[in-house]
């Protein structure tokens, strides 16, 4: 099958938009005044967050368009960002830390965006989880459907509860935020970086579902001569 | 047949099918008693801290009491076939929904009086002054964790591992349910006169119902074949 950009062209440009982020990373985007080099991590967290987060919007979508549709494409999309968007989620909690530690004294503290992330990810470890552990393939489609849906409600969940949690107590401040009066510098570096990881997880998200196609294909394959073989 | 027929017969059947094996009913309340037991004393706290620990030691034995519930609920109707029974039958699967939920909201119910006592005995603390409050708080709070439950319960018991499915399905998604049921309790308790306890419960049931209203649509395609 011919596609029309093709994924080669997409490695290219993954490629490319990816060597003008980091260089704008580490070479053009000025040094932050209170946290140092350190904050240069910023380009790599924010922007798997936002992927990551985009992730599950797009299983969300894709699980309301199989259950109306019935089209098997949708399950193969919403299954394959399931595990594309798993990893850029994981890159956040991995990039949060290294960059917390240093900035502000400790790992870990459970405010509103490390929380809301932290439940994105054990969402995408269930969704996935049930993908792999569902014995009727027959079903797998509709149930994780069902899941990916109502666990896209508890992430809207999130952002509203997130903010009634304890409201009695003060919640901790974040420092270098993108509202705190960023340099236009930071923000074009922010945006660019941002756009290098949207084009690496559409580039990873066709590459699982090619992998899917020629599962599938070689599965057929074997079935029609395990058949054969069993004719002879 | 009515809607609401549907929905107390498979409700009714739950419990005819617990009065005669008594299986369900009596793990989760030994379970709960367990957990607030094993909490009680461990802490062996004063009276104040009573008060700050108890709302959550309470909601983390109603949270893995209703788990053993809802895990149960459907794996007794996989044996003998009796899910499939009841999917052929010429009616809405959303009552059937329903009708199982109440019957997993009824048990955990009972569990959560059960557990109530042991932890007004053992923790010394009286429930009495802000009880309308605690029950409000533990319907709404129980209603979405038992909505969840039950379509949960129906997803894993398609799975390889079920009771860890439905934890791992049940516990991120109800989380808000749970943390917030938590902090309405404790408000609840505290007698605070500037804890805004409708506000507390009034989120509680908003988040619940939300859950509810998306299990009771979704179900259809749980049962599909």
């Amino acid at each position: 099958m011919k596609e029309k950009f093709p994924t080669s062209w997409l490695l290219v440009l993954t490629i490319v938009w990816m060597s003008v982020a980091i260089y704008m990373d580490f070479l053009y985007a000025p040094e932050e005044e209170t946290m140092g080099q350190v904050q240069r991590i910023f380009y790599v967290h924010v922007p798997c967050a936002w992927t990551a987060l985009m992730g599950f919007i797009i299983i969300f979508c894709a699980s309301i368009l199989y259950l109306w549709k019935r089209s098997p494409a949708a399950d193969e999309l919403a299954h394959a960002t399931g595990e594309v968007g798993f990893i850029f989620c994981s890159g956040v909690l991995i990039t949060g830390p290294l960059w917390a530690k240093p900035a502000w004294g400790i790992w870990w503290t459970w405010s509103p965006r490390l929380t809301l992330t932290f439940l994105l990810w054990l969402l995408y470890v269930a969704y996935l989880m049930l993908r792999s552990y569902l014995v009727n393939p027959g079903r797998a489609a509709n149930l994780c459907a069902v899941v990916g849906i109502i666990g896209f409600a508890d992430v809207i969940i999130d952002y509203m509860a997130i903010r009634w949690w304890r409201t009695q107590h003060p919640q901790p401040v974040i420092m270098g935020g993108p509202n705190s009066g960023l340099d236009p510098r930071m923000l074009l570096t922010l945006l660019v970086s941002w756009g290098a990881f949207t084009c690496l997880f559409f580039l990873l998200l066709r590459m699982r579902l090619r992998l899917g196609r020629m599962r599938k294909e070689l599965s057929e394959i074997r079935h029609v001569l395990a058949f054969k073989l069993s004719e002879d | 047949m009515s809607s609401l027929k549907i929905i107390w017969n498979v409700f009714a059947k739950d419990l005819r099918v617990e009065w005669r094996n008594r299986e369900t009913l009596a793990s989760m309340c030994v379970f709960g008693l367990l957990i607030v037991f094993l909490f009680n004393f461990a802490f062996e706290t004063a009276h104040e801290e009573n008060l700050r620990l108890l709302p959550a030691i309470l909601w983390v034995a109603i949270a893995f009491a209703g788990v053993l519930g809802f895990n149960r609920s459907f794996a007794s109707e996989r044996e003998n076939a009796c899910l499939e029974g009841m999917t052929l039958a010429p009616v809405d699967p959303s009552m059937i929904f329903v009708g199982k939920m109440l019957a997993n909201l009824f048990f955990l119910g009972i569990a959560e009086v059960v557990m109530g006592f042991a932890a007004a005995l053992w923790f010394n603390v009286s429930f009495l002054p802000a009880l309308g409050e605690l029950i409000l708080i533990a319907f709404f709070g129980t209603l979405g964790y038992a909505a969840l439950g039950t379509i949960f319960g129906a997803i894993a018991a398609n799975t390889r591992m079920r009771e860890v499915m439905l934890t791992v399905l049940q516990f991120p998604i109800a989380f808000w349910i749970l943390m917030l049921s938590i902090d309405a309790t404790g408000n609840a308790m505290r007698g605070d006169p500037n804890g805004d306890w409708l506000g507390g419960v009034a989120r509680v049931a908003g988040i619940s119902l939300v859950f509810l209203v998306a299990s009771f649509l979704l179900f259809e395609y749980v049962l599909e074949e």
